[in-house]
């Protein structure tokens, strides 16, 4: 058996989504080390891209954030989509959940503005709200991290 | 207004090449990446890299709200498209256009013209740019009539799209009945739009485009011509300028033609006006117009020593051409070759993959535009276009001797490229002899198979 370019992708995906931050996989011969991070290839070819990269650094971005590592036994809910996110349904009101709230799967978490579309966004698990990452009003992105939950233990 | 920040909706080489330009100028970049291309070298060269979806395109890079949104939430002053995705949607180009944010490319209206074939051909005809013998037709019996005045080959296209869908080479007037049904029923669900268009077709044409730039105050410059003959499918692999082996009053009528549609366009931005010389007629005829950077546009930069994209920025941002005809030098001879993860000793197969090793060629005249390092991955979801070698000398002969010793000194590792393919067009006396025709990729194919089966 060989692993596809697009078998990585998905293991990658799987990694991605976990809680590791490496992954080494050996089978029929061939090896594959997975490392979470953004360790830039060691080479000693050059290439316009790759030197460009190590020779000037570009100044810090007006709104840059560092993506928060996962944390073991906390479930992530992840934005759906790139936009703006809110915590409530409409400015003044209370905000769909706090820290400490109970989610179910389809508990409304918040809602995410793309062009004048709101679109609501689901917890996708059932636990308690540990931590909101994502501010009021903010842009996020795609599969940015809004908030942690602890998944209830299932029966 | 001034740009100080651009969001650039694109990936790839492109995207790279954007970003050296903005940094040149001093404008900060923001990547609108998916997530497929996060770790992509424009990822990492841009200021900031935003997730803007899934890896597929018609979650991402297709999707003009979440860009746009993208622009306003970062505070981005531009979008630059690129080529392809978005590029030449006109619903982008209004979204920014009502949003406040400056498209750089044309304006919204222009893309329309240039889009639609069936408007872009009566704009080049009201601007005096010549035209194939056709019409659109609508109904068999109007196909009929159009057919025997004009005589065959005709060629039937689809009016709302292009790619070579919906068309169709029809060899006998009492075969169109037959491919107009095929092509209609193409067309529509390929573009859900089933106008037809029916023109005489060359059997002997070259590809040969001119680059444009504008203001949209009505000042346009020509910056020569790129002959892009050598294609398979329709997909450009080689491009040159000048275009080999016509006159030079030949080539200034060419120029002048697309100069005269632009400015009836009141055009503003880069844009190619491609047309088909008919090696027969010795005539050229207008084939569309692309209201966009184009993959090949580092050949016009080779003799020109004009950066476009800064002059697509400037024109973007509202400052009137800085370029002069008279001041436009084409010095020398330049050829592009695309290389592309593909292998063609499987058919050209895509050959997705990650990069284990890659030296690039360089030195005098050597140009790469690449987005591809070691460790790079080459997702399977996007074209497979990873490099772009570009070379400038004197004379065409040498010209293709640097572009050969390039290739040479090239080393892919970990994916299947058509650099040998190249490497064997470059070599052929036909090619070296200057001035093939659209069919000399698939006669050459044709060739070397017959050579290997003998």
């Amino acid at each position: 058996m060989t692993l596809t370019a697009k078998d990585v992708a998905e293991i990658i995906q799987l990694l991605e989504q976990s809680c590791f931050d490496s992954l080494s996989l050996e089978m029929d011969g061939m090896r594959l080390n997975l490392q979470r991070g953004c360790t830039a290839p060691v080479s000693e070819t050059h290439n316009d891209a790759a030197a460009e990269t190590a020779s000037s650094v570009p100044p810090p971005p007006p709104s840059a954030k560092a993506r928060p590592p996962s944390k073991p036994g906390l479930f992530d809910v992840t934005s759906p989509f790139l936009g703006i996110f809110y915590r409530a349904p409409k400015p003044g009101q209370p905000p769909f959940i706090e820290v400490a709230s109970k989610v179910e799967e389809d508990t409304v978490i918040g809602i995410i503005e793309v062009m004048k579309l709101m679109n609501s966004v689901p917890a996708g698990v059932k636990g308690e709200v540990v931590e909101i990452l994502a501010e009021n009003g903010a842009l996020v992105e795609y599969g940015e991290v809004l908030l942690r939950v602890r998944p209830e233990a299932s029966p | 207004m001034t740009i100080r920040r651009i969001l650039i909706a694109n990936r790839g080489e492109i995207a790279v090449r954007v970003i050296r330009t903005c940094r040149a100028l001093g404008i900060e970049t923001v990547l609108a990446a998916s997530e497929a291309d996060l770790d992509s070298a424009p990822s990492k060269l841009a200021h900031r890299a935003l997730c803007i979806g899934p890896a597929h395109p018609s979650e991402s890079y297709l999707k003009a709200d979440t860009i746009v949104q993208a622009a306003l939430g970062v505070q981005a002053d531009a979008i630059h498209p690129g080529y392809g995705f978005l590029s030449e949607r006109a619903a982008l180009a209004r979204l920014c256009e009502e949003h406040g944010l400056i498209f750089i490319g044309p304006t919204s209206g222009q893309i329309e013209a240039a889009g639609d074939k069936l408007r872009a051909r009566s704009e080049a005809e009201a601007a005096g740019v010549p035209t194939l013998a056709g019409d659109p037709v609508e109904t068999i019996g109007e196909a009929l009539a159009l057919g025997r005045e004009i005589g065959p080959p005709f060629l039937i296209k689809a009016a709302g799209g292009g790619g070579g869908r919906g068309m169709k080479k029809v060899d006998r007037l009492e075969d169109l009945p037959e491919a107009m049904e095929l092509a209609a029923a193409e067309a529509g669900s390929a573009f859900g739009d089933t106008r037809l268009y029916l023109e005489r077709f060359i059997t002997r044409a070259r590809h040969v485009e001119v680059q444009i730039l504008g203001d949209g105050q009505g000042n346009v410059v020509h910056l020569g011509e790129r002959d892009c003959s050598v294609q398979r499918r329709y997909q450009k692999l080689i491009e040159e300028t000048p275009a080999p082996a016509l006159s030079e009053e030949f080539l200034s009528r060419i120029r002048a033609a697309a100069v005269e549609l632009a400015e009836r366009l009141a055009y503003r931005s880069v844009g190619t006006v491609e047309f088909l010389v008919d090696l027969e007629r010795d005539e050229f005829y207008f084939l569309e117009m692309n209201a966009r950077i184009q993959v090949e546009h580092p050949v016009t930069e080779a003799v020109t020593g004009f950066d476009l994209v800064a002059e697509q920025i400037a024109v973007a941002n509202g400052q009137e051409l800085r370029l002069q005809q008279q001041n436009i030098r084409l010095e020398g001879c330049a050829i592009e070759c695309r290389v592309n993860a593909e292998d063609p000793a499987h058919n050209f197969r895509p050959s997705p993959g990650t990069i284990r090793s890659v030296v690039w060629p360089s030195g005098e005249g050597i140009r790469v535009d690449t987005h591809i390092g070691p460790g790079a991955c080459i997702p399977p979801f996007y074209d497979s276009l990873i490099a772009k070698i570009i070379v400038r000398a004197a004379d065409r002969a040498s010209t293709i001797e640097r572009l050969r010793l390039a290739i040479a000194a090239t080393r892919i590792d970990g994916v299947a490229t058509n650099l040998p393919f190249h490497a064997e067009i470059l070599a052929d006396p036909e090619f070296e002899k200057g001035g093939v025709d659209t069919s000399y990729v698939p006669r050459f194919l044709e060739r070397r198979r017959v050579l290997l089966e003998a």
